[in-house]
Formats: structure tokens, sequence, C-alpha cells
């Protein structure tokens, strides 16, 4: 399948990226490892007139404690994310949640930002960017701001992103006793429900719990309810899973699809949420 | 039209493109190495692996010119001469194949997980082998394959 024509660009610095996006008015799209992208180009879906390659920005790249928190460059790609020695020992869920994107080959191109930009209701990060309350930061040419990712996921591939701007990085406190549990497509490896939970738990109790979901609606939401009733529960699996058991309960105009209607979607979302917070609280 | 430089097989390849070529059939119509196969052209097959700088990828959902200044392995570029590289004498010796047109996606990619991971379980290949389709083997052979090929290396 072959994509309409456009021009290509490479920018050599975030600054760079901003000035050329600006440069092509509303025909300019960034790229950086294109899984998302070309896929959209290839059926036309999406047929920006000038591609912008961000993917060889050095300050794009890695993963790094910043003031105590850790920090990961948009152009990260999973691959790298996934075996990061600092996130699988400071923030484990991260690295866990990068393993289960595609497979090996999407994994070694496709990035964070892109997987946050293009937000498909089915990807993984966005579960766990609400879990730990991540921000994201974003550079535009009315300067840089940051977003809480519980107001950047709005609804079907939307996001708080303008046109002009680029995702920097993503920034969050790390948190051991956090985990990610994902009912897979078998096919894509998409989640058909995916929940990750943190939870902040002191002296045999949870003093309070943040769960993100994904796969299940338009986009990636947190559970408030099911954080509401766990603060202050005591920590021990059972108690803490019981109070997940019908997280779904709640949710309304749930995901349908040939893989799974709407009542199984609700199911399994308390399923995953019991399984994530027992993967959780086994890291305490 | 763009121009891109490309390293493919160790032999620096220079060309005017369009931007919108996609590298495998940069690989296939511009420099004729017809090893690297279309499949299902959407990403998920995986027998349009190769490697770029170093690393697997599917060529179908790359565009040439991003490319540009990459070293890019293919099928072609693993056999030194006659001597062929340890996963096609694994492939050969453990019957890795039948119609063989996943084959050297199949290979490019078990390249990657042998450099990640010289020892795998079955397990491990299994998984490190998600992003490959094969419609013929029912994969146990290309299991044995790898293994096969693994031991090759360590020995």
């Amino acid at each position: 399948m072959i994509p309409s024509a456009f021009d290509y660009e490479r920018a050599t610095s975030v600054d760079d990226a901003v000035a050329r996006l600006a440069a092509a008015g509303g025909a300019g799209k960034l790229i950086a490892g294109g899984h998302s992208l070309v896929p959209l180009m290839k059926l036309r879906l999406n047929e920006p007139g000038t591609l912008i390659d961000i993917a060889r920005i050095p300050e794009l790249a890695g993963v790094r404690e910043v003031d105590g928190a850790i920090e990961i460059g948009a152009g990260t790609v999973h691959h790298a994310v996934a075996t990061s020695d600092l996130l699988r020992a400071r923030c484990p869920v991260v690295a866990e949640t990068a393993a289960t994107i595609g497979d090996p080959q999407v994994r070694n191109r496709g990035t964070l930002g892109g997987s946050i930009a293009h937000a498909d209701p089915a990807a993984d990060y966005p579960a766990t960017l609400l879990a730990l309350d991540a921000e994201v930061r974003i550079q535009g040419p009315r300067g840089a701001r940051t977003v809480a990712a519980r107001d950047f996921f709005q609804d079907l591939f939307t996001v708080d992103l303008a046109g002009d701007e680029l995702i920097t990085a993503v920034r969050f406190a790390p948190v051991r006793t956090a985990a990610y549990a994902k009912l897979y497509q078998r096919a894509s490896r998409f989640a058909i429900v995916g929940v990750a939970a943190a939870l902040d738990v002191a002296g045999g109790t949870v003093r309070s719990a943040r769960l993100g979901l994904t796969g299940a609606l338009s986009h990636a939401v947190r559970l408030t309810a099911v954080e509401e009733a766990l603060a202050g529960r005591p920590a021990d699996a059972d108690s803490v899973a019981a109070e997940a058991a019908r997280a779904g309960d709640g949710l309304s105009d749930l995901n349908a699809d040939i893989h799974a209607g709407a009542d199984y979607r609700r199911a399994m979302v308390g399923v995953f949420a019991q399984r994530a917070l027992r993967a959780a609280l086994a890291r305490g | 039209m763009a121009q891109v430089s490309i390293t493919v097989n160790g032999r620096r390849r220079t060309a005017e493109v369009e931007p919108r070529l996609l590298l495998v059939h940069f690989l296939r119509e511009h420099l004729d190495l017809t090893g690297t196969h279309v499949g299902c052209d959407t990403s998920q097959c995986g027998a349009c692996t190769v490697l770029v700088d170093g690393r697997s990828a599917k060529s179908c959902t790359i565009f040439a010119v991003q490319a540009d200044g990459s070293e890019v392995t293919t099928i072609e570029g693993l056999a030194k001469g006659d001597d062929l590289h340890p996963l096609q004498d694994g492939f050969w010796e453990e019957h890795g194949l039948q119609c063989g047109y996943c084959t050297p996606g199949m290979i490019m990619s078990s390249v990657n997980l042998l450099e990640d991971n010289p020892s795998p379980t079955e397990a491990q290949i299994r998984e490190g082998l998600d992003g490959n389709f094969c419609r013929c083997t029912g994969y146990q052979h290309i299991v044995n394959a790898v293994q096969n090929a693994a031991a090759r290396r360590s020995s």
C-alpha cells in the first residue's frame, strides 16, 4: 500500500522541530517510530503534506532521574523502556507495560511520545501514566507547558496537544508497588482491557490507590470509585481484590467489537483490576 | 525526491527516492535484494523484517528516508561466502521452513533475539518471534531451528 506523496524533513533539536512544524502550517506532522502513523498513511487515513522526523533528536531519548522523579524522553523506544535498569529497579510497572506492547520489532521502533500522542483507545501506556499521576511535558511555539495525564487523554484518539506542539517527555514520581495487568488481543497484542494500579501502602494499610484503565472506553480513564473504596483498607491481597471485583460496574459506553462485547469487557475490568492490585501488593 | 544513503549489508547505497518509498521497496526494487518479502503489508506478519542499526524492524512500516544514514542488514547479508550464518544452518538442519515465505523475516528476528539472549528458553523463543507469522510449520520446527543455532553459536 502506497501513501500519498509528502515532503520529508529531519529535525535536529526540539526547537528546530517546533519551528519546522510552524513553517509547515497545518500540513506538518511529526514522525518518530512511525508505528501508528505509517500504517494510517498507507491506508490514506492520514495524509500529511510534510513529515518532520524527530527520531534522531538526542534530547528526546532516554530514561533519567530528575529531582527524585523519573523522566522518559518522548522519543524513547518501547524496547529501551522495557529494558531500563532504572525503571526496573524504581518503577517496574513502566518497564512491564512497555514489554507488553506489540511485538519485538514494534518495540524496537515505536516510541512513548508517539503512542500517547496517537492515543489509541487500546494502547497500554495511558493506563500506566494515569496510575502514576504522570505529567506530560509539551513544547510549542507558545513555549513549554505541562499537562497531567488525567487531563491529557480526552477522547477517542484525542489528547490535549495542539497541531503545532511536540511532546518532549513524561515525568512521574516512581512507585514500586505498582503493576499492569492486561487481557491481550491475541493477534495484535493490543489491550482488550488493561489496568494499571499504583498503591501507597504504609503500616499495613492502603493510604491511597490510583488505577488507570485502558481498552474498555473511548480513552483511558482513572477508576476513581475503586480508588476511593481502597483508601484506608488493610493492605492484604484478598481485601484489596474484593474491593476491585466490581470495578467495571459503574462504567458506561464500553467498547464492543469482534474480540469482546461490552458486557465481557465490563467483567474483565474487575478481573484485571484485581490482578493488577495483587501484583502491585506483591511488589511491596 | 530525496537523496538517501543507506549502508546495506556493509555496502553504502545512495539513491534519489520519493519520500513515500517504503524501505522494503527500496531493498527489493532499487537494490534487487528480493530476499526480504512483503507479506501482510500492515505491520503484522514480520515477513519484511530486517535489521536497522542492529535491531529487528518491519521494513514495510519504515520509509527509506527514515533509514537515511542507517545500517541495514537483510537476509542476503548473513552468510559469509559459502559459510551460512548459524541461524541459516539451524533452519536447514531442523527443517524450520516449508514454503519459505516467512523464513527471511523469521531468521532476521531470530538474529535480534539471540543477540539479546544467546541461550533462550523455548518460551523466550516463542515470545521473541511474536512479531513473525508462519502459516505452514506450526512453529515447532522454527523453535527447534533457533535452539539449534543457539547451540552452534555457543559451541
